[in-house]
C-alpha cells in the first residue's frame, strides 16, 4: 500500500532532487525570513524559472515544496528577533518569541522553534502519508456553517488573551475586524469603505497590514529609543546559543498538541497557517498557562504556534493531492505549477502519477530533516542580528519592508497605506494594545463573516444550519467549554477546598 | 562582522528577487505585460502565455517582462494605463471576461471600454454546470425543470461575488430557463477550489465553474458535468460533455484571456501587436502550450476582437440592469 512512498524515495533521493530539496529549503528559509516575501511570492518567482530550466515535474515540485516548507521555518526569525512576523503563520510567534529574545534567550528560542517546527511538520507529514484519503472526506465535511462555528471557537479561545486589559483586547480585535471589512464585499460585490479609491477595492493586503502594523511601528519605536539611553541597553548581549534538551522536553506536550491542531486546520480548505497559529497558541495558553507566564517569554507559547504553522503547511497538501483542491493560497500556486506539467492533481493522483505524489511526500520528509539540520546550527548566527547597532538595523528593516511591499504592488499607494497603518500601529502600541489581537480580528473576522453569509445563503436565511451537523455542535460545545470552563473549574476547586 | 555581511547578502538577494519580479525593465527597455493581480493567478498565466510563446517561437528576441499590479480587481492597472501610459507602444495588459464584467458594472472608475485598444485573445475557457456524482439530475433539463418548480430550493455556488463573471454564469443558466436570476440561491466562495470543495461535501448542489479546472475531477468520478457553456463540444477529455445548446438551452459563457493597450498607441504599433499575436496563435508549437494551460483556441484579434469585447460589455450591462445590479 505504501509502494508510492518507496517509489517516491527512489525519486527524491537522486542527487539532483536531493540538491533541489536542499536549495529549496535554504531559499524558502530566506524568503520566509524577509518581511514581505512569503511562500507564495517565492514560489511564483521560481516557478517560471524551474519550468524554463527544463526540470522534470517531480524535481520542480520538490524544489517548490522545499521553498514552501522552508518559508514556514524562516517566518519565525524576524518574529523572534525583531517582533516583526515574517509571514502570516508567524504572527503568534512574536508573542513569546520576542520577549525571550529580550531576555537574552534568542539562540535557544530560535533553536526551540526549529525543533517544534520539525515536530509539527513531522506529525503532519506522517498524517498525510497514512490518512490522506480518509482526511479528504473529513475536509469536505466542513462546509460554510462548520467553518463559521470554527471561527466562533477561535474567537472564544482568544478570550484567554484578554489577560490584564480585557477592554483593550476587545477594542483591538474589533479594530482588526473593521479593517478587514474594507473592500469589495465577497457576497454581493458591494464596495465597503473604499471611498471610490480603486486601490482599496481589494481590501487591505495582508502583507501591507502586517509590515505596516509590526515593522513600521517597530522602526518608530526604535527611533524613539534613540533619545532614551535606557532603551539603547534594552537588548542584552546574546547568551547561550543552543536550546537544551530539558527545554525541548518541557514543551513536548505543547508541540504534539499543536502539531495535531495545526495539521487538522491545514487540511480544511479556506483556513491556513494564521488560523492554525492562533488556535494552537490560545488553546495551549488555556491548557498549560497556570502561572500566567504566556506572553512574557514562555517556551511553550513559542513552541505551540511554531509546531502548528508548519503542520498546517503540510496539512494543506491533503486536499490538494487527494481532491485537486488547494488548501491554502500557496498550494493554489503549486497546483498551477503542476498544471504547467500537464499533471492535474486530484482523485487519480496517487494511481496515475504515483511517482510525483510519492516524490513530493518523500521530499517533504527529506526537506523537513534538512531544515532542522540547517536551522539548529544557524540559530546562533541569526541570533547575532541583535548585536547589530540600531543605526544599521533600522534602515535595513525599513528598506526591506519598502522593497517587499512595492514589488507586490508595483504601486506607491501600497507604500503610503503601509505608512499610515504603521503610524496607527505605533499609536496602538504606545496605548498598550496588543497588535496580535488586531491581526487576529482582521484575519478571523473576514473568514467568520464570509462563512456566516455563505451558510445563510445556503439555508435561505435559516439560522438552524449553524447547529445542524455533529461537527458544528461539537465546536459549539468546545467554544463554551473553553470560554467558561477554566472559570467554572476554578470555582469548583475552591469550593472543594473550602 | 560576518553578520553585517550576511545582512548585506540578504539585502542583495531581496533586490535580486525584486528584479526578478518587477525590475528588468531598466536593463531591457523592451516589451512588457502587466498582470493586474498578484503573482500566480489567472492574469499571471495570461501574461506568461504571451511572454513564453512570443519568446519560444522567436517572435520577440528579448523576453517580455511580466509586471504585477494588483488592486481593484484590475481597476488599478486600467487607470494606470489610461492615465499614465496611454501611448506606451511596448505595453500590453492582461484582461479577461472578468475585466469586461467589471467594466460593464462601472467598477473600473470613470473610464469605459473605449479608453483602451483591445488587441486580441490567445485562448479561451468555457463555463460548465457541475453537480455531484450522486445528485438526482442527469442532464441540464432535469435540473432546470426542478428549479422552475422552486427556484430558491437549490443552492448554487461559484468562486466570485454576486455580479462577478462566476455569478453571471449561474444567472444566465437560470435565465435561459426563464427563471429570474434574482430568485437564484447563490453562494459566493473565494475561488473555484473552495466552491468545488463545498460541492463535494454536499453543502451546495450546483457549481458553475470553468471547464479546465474540472479536468482533474473528470476521471475521479465524484462529479457530473451537466453542460459545457460553449458553442460546440470540446475535444479530448471533454468530448462526452454535452453543450447547453444541444440540450435546448441557449446559453454560452466563454472566458477569454486576452490583452489591451493604451488608446494613444499609433495604428501601426497596434497592428504590429495584432500581427504578432495572430502569428503566434497560428503556430502549432504554441497550440500545445495553450492546451497545456487548459485553454482552447479563440482566434479573435484586432478590430474583430475590439468589437467582440464591446458588444459583450453591452450585453453584461443589459443583464446587470435587468437584475437590478446597477441603476
Amino acid at each position: 500500500m505504501f509502494d508510492f512512498l518507496i517509489q517516491g524515495f527512489d525519486v527524491a533521493l537522486t542527487p539532483l532532487n536531493l540538491g533541489l530539496a536542499f536549495a529549496g529549503a535554504l531559499m524558502g528559509t530566506l524568503f520566509g525570513a524577509l518581511p514581505g516575501i512569503g511562500p507564495i511570492n517565492g514560489i511564483a518567482i521560481l516557478m517560471p524559472l524551474a519550468y524554463t530550466l527544463g526540470l522534470p515535474a517531480e524535481s520542480a515540485l520538490i524544489l517548490l515544496a522545499g521553498i514552501y516548507t522552508g518559508a514556514e521555518y524562516g517566518g519565525r526569525m524576524s518574529s523572534i528577533l525583531l517582533n516583526v512576523p515574517g509571514d502570516a503563520g508567524a504572527v503568534m510567534t512574536t508573542l513569546d518569541g520576542y520577549p525571550l529574545a529580550k531576555k537574552g534567550m534568542a539562540g535557544p528560542a530560535l533553536g526551540l522553534s526549529a525543533v517544534s517546527s520539525f515536530i509539527g511538520a513531522s506529525i503532519a507529514i506522517l498524517g498525510l502519508t497514512l490518512f490522506a484519503p480518509l482526511l479528504a472526506k473529513f475536509a469536505v465535511m466542513f462546509g460554510p456553517a462548520e467553518l463559521f462555528v470554527m471561527m466562533v471557537f477561535a474567537f472564544s479561545s482568544m478570550a484567554v488573551m484578554m489577560g490584564k486589559d480585557p477592554i483593550k483586547t476587545a477594542i483591538g480585535a474589533v479594530l482588526g475586524i473593521l479593517i478587514g471589512i474594507i473592500g469589495v464585499d465577497s457576497g454581493t460585490g458591494v464596495l465597503r469603505y473604499t471611498f471610490d479609491l480603486p486601490e482599496l477595492y481589494d481590501g487591505i493586503d495582508f502583507v501591507v497590514m502586517i509590515i505596516g502594523l509590526f515593522a513600521i511601528s517597530e522602526i518608530l519605536l526604535m527611533l524613539e529609543s534613540r533619545h532614551n539611553p535606557a532603551g539603547e541597553a534594552e537588548m542584552p548581549v546574546v547568551g547561550r546559543v543552543l536550546v537544551s534538551m530539558k527545554e525541548v522536553l518541557f514543551c513536548k506536550a505543547a508541540m504534539l498538541r499543536s502539531g495535531l491542531i495545526g495539521f487538522l486546520i491545514g487540511v480544511l480548505p479556506g483556513t491556513g497557517a494564521s488560523v492554525a497559529g492562533a488556535v494552537s497558541y490560545t488553546t495551549e495558553k488555556r491548557l498549560s498557562d497556570t502561572e500566567g507566564t504566556f506572553g512574557e517569554g514562555d517556551m511553550r507559547g513559542l513552541a505551540a504556534p511554531e509546531a502548528a504553522n508548519n503542520a498546517s503547511a503540510a496539512g494543506a497538501f491533503v486536499p490538494m493531492l487527494t481532491l485537486g483542491i488547494p488548501g491554502s493560497g500557496t498550494t493554489a500556486v503549486l497546483l498551477g505549477a503542476l498544471m504547467l506539467y500537464n499533471i492535474t492533481p486530484g482523485p487519480m493522483m496517487f494511481t496515475e502519477h504515483a511517482d510525483v505524489a510519492g516524490g513530493l511526500i518523500a521530499s517533504l520528509y527529506i526537506g523537513n530533516l534538512v531544515l532542522l539540520l540547517l536551522n539548529l546550527p544557524l540559530a546562533g548566527l541569526f541570533a547575532k542580528v541583535l548585536t547589530i547597532p540600531r543605526w544599521v538595523l533600522v534602515p535595513a528593516i525599513a528598506v526591506l519592508s519598502f522593497v517587499g511591499v512595492y514589488q507586490l504592488h508595483s504601486d506607491l499607494s501600497a507604500i503610503y497605506l503601509m505608512l499610515v497603518i504603521g503610524v496607527v500601529g505605533y499609536l496602538l502600541r504606545k496605548l498598550g494594545f496588543s497588535l496580535a489581537t488586531v491581526i487576529l480580528g482582521y484575519v478571523l473576522g473576514g473568514l467568520m463573516e464570509d462563512n456566516l453569509r455563505r451558510a445563510l445563503s445556503i439555508s435561505g436565511g435559516d439560522l438552524g444550519i449553524l447547529w445542524q451537523s455533529g461537527i458544528s455542535i461539537g465546536l459549539w460545545v468546545a467554544s463554551v467549554v473553553i470560554l467558561i470552563g477554566p472559570w467554572l473549574w476554578g470555582r469548583v476547586r475552591r469550593s472543594m477546598q473550602a | 562582522m560576518t553578520l553585517i555581511r550576511s545582512l548585506r547578502h540578504c539585502a542583495a538577494l531581496t533586490l535580486l528577487g525584486s528584479a526578478l519580479i518587477s525590475g528588468q525593465s531598466l536593463a531591457a527597455e523592451k516589451t512588457e505585460c502587466i498582470a493586474p493581480a498578484k503573482p500566480g493567478g489567472g492574469y499571471d498565466l495570461t501574461c506568461r502565455l504571451a511572454a513564453n510563446g512570443l519568446l519560444e517561437t522567436g517572435l520577440l528576441d528579448r523576453p517580455m517582462v511580466v509586471t504585477y499590479m494588483p488592486g481593484g480587481i484590475g481597476a488599478v492597472a486600467y487607470n494606470h494605463v489610461v492615465g499614465v501610459r496611454s501611448d506606451d507602444e511596448n505595453l500590453i495588459v492582461a484582461a479577461s471576461t472578468g475585466a469586461a464584467v467589471n467594466l460593464a458594472l462601472g467598477k473600473f472608475g470613470r473610464f469605459g471600454p473605449d479608453q483602451v485598444r483591445w488587441v486580441g485573445a490567445l485562448g479561451v475557457d468555457y463555463g460548465a454546470v457541475v453537480v455531484s456524482a450522486d445528485a438526482p439530475w442527469h442532464n441540464l433539463d432535469e435540473l432546470l425543470q426542478d428549479m422552475k418548480k422552486n427556484p430558491g430550493s437549490i443552492p448554487f455556488g461559484a468562486g466570485g461575488t454576486v455580479g462577478s463573471q462566476d455569478w453571471m454564469k449561474a444567472a444566465l443558466v437560470a435565465k435561459s430557463a426563464d427563471i429570474a436570476p434574482r430568485n437564484l440561491r447563490y453562494v459566493a466562495f473565494e475561488g473555484g477550489g473552495e466552491a468545488l470543495a463545498a460541492l463535494l461535501g454536499g453543502h451546495i448542489k450546483v457549481f458553475t465553474g470553468d471547464l479546465s479546472e474540472l479536468q482533474s475531477q473528470l476521471e475521479g468520478g465524484k462529479i457530473r458535468v451537466l453542460a459545457a457553456l460553449s458553442d460546440e463540444r470540446q475535444e479530448g477529455p471533454y468530448a462526452d460533455i454535452p453543450t447547453a445548446k444541444e440540450q435546448g438551452y441557449d446559453v454560452t459563457w466563454p472566458i477569454w484571456r486576452g490583452y489591451y493597450m493604451g488608446k494613444d498607441v499609433s495604428d501601426e504599433q497596434y497592428q504590429a501587436w495584432v500581427d504578432r499575436l495572430t502569428e503566434l496563435d497560428d503556430n502549432p508549437e504554441f497550440a500545445k502550450m495553450r492546451a497545456d494551460r487548459g485553454l482552447f483556441p479563440m482566434h479573435k484579434f484586432g478590430p474583430e476582437f475590439d468589437q467582440y469585447v464591446k458588444s459583450q460589455i453591452q450585453q453584461f450591462k443589459d443583464l446587470a440592469t435587468e437584475v437590478g445590479l446597477t441603476k
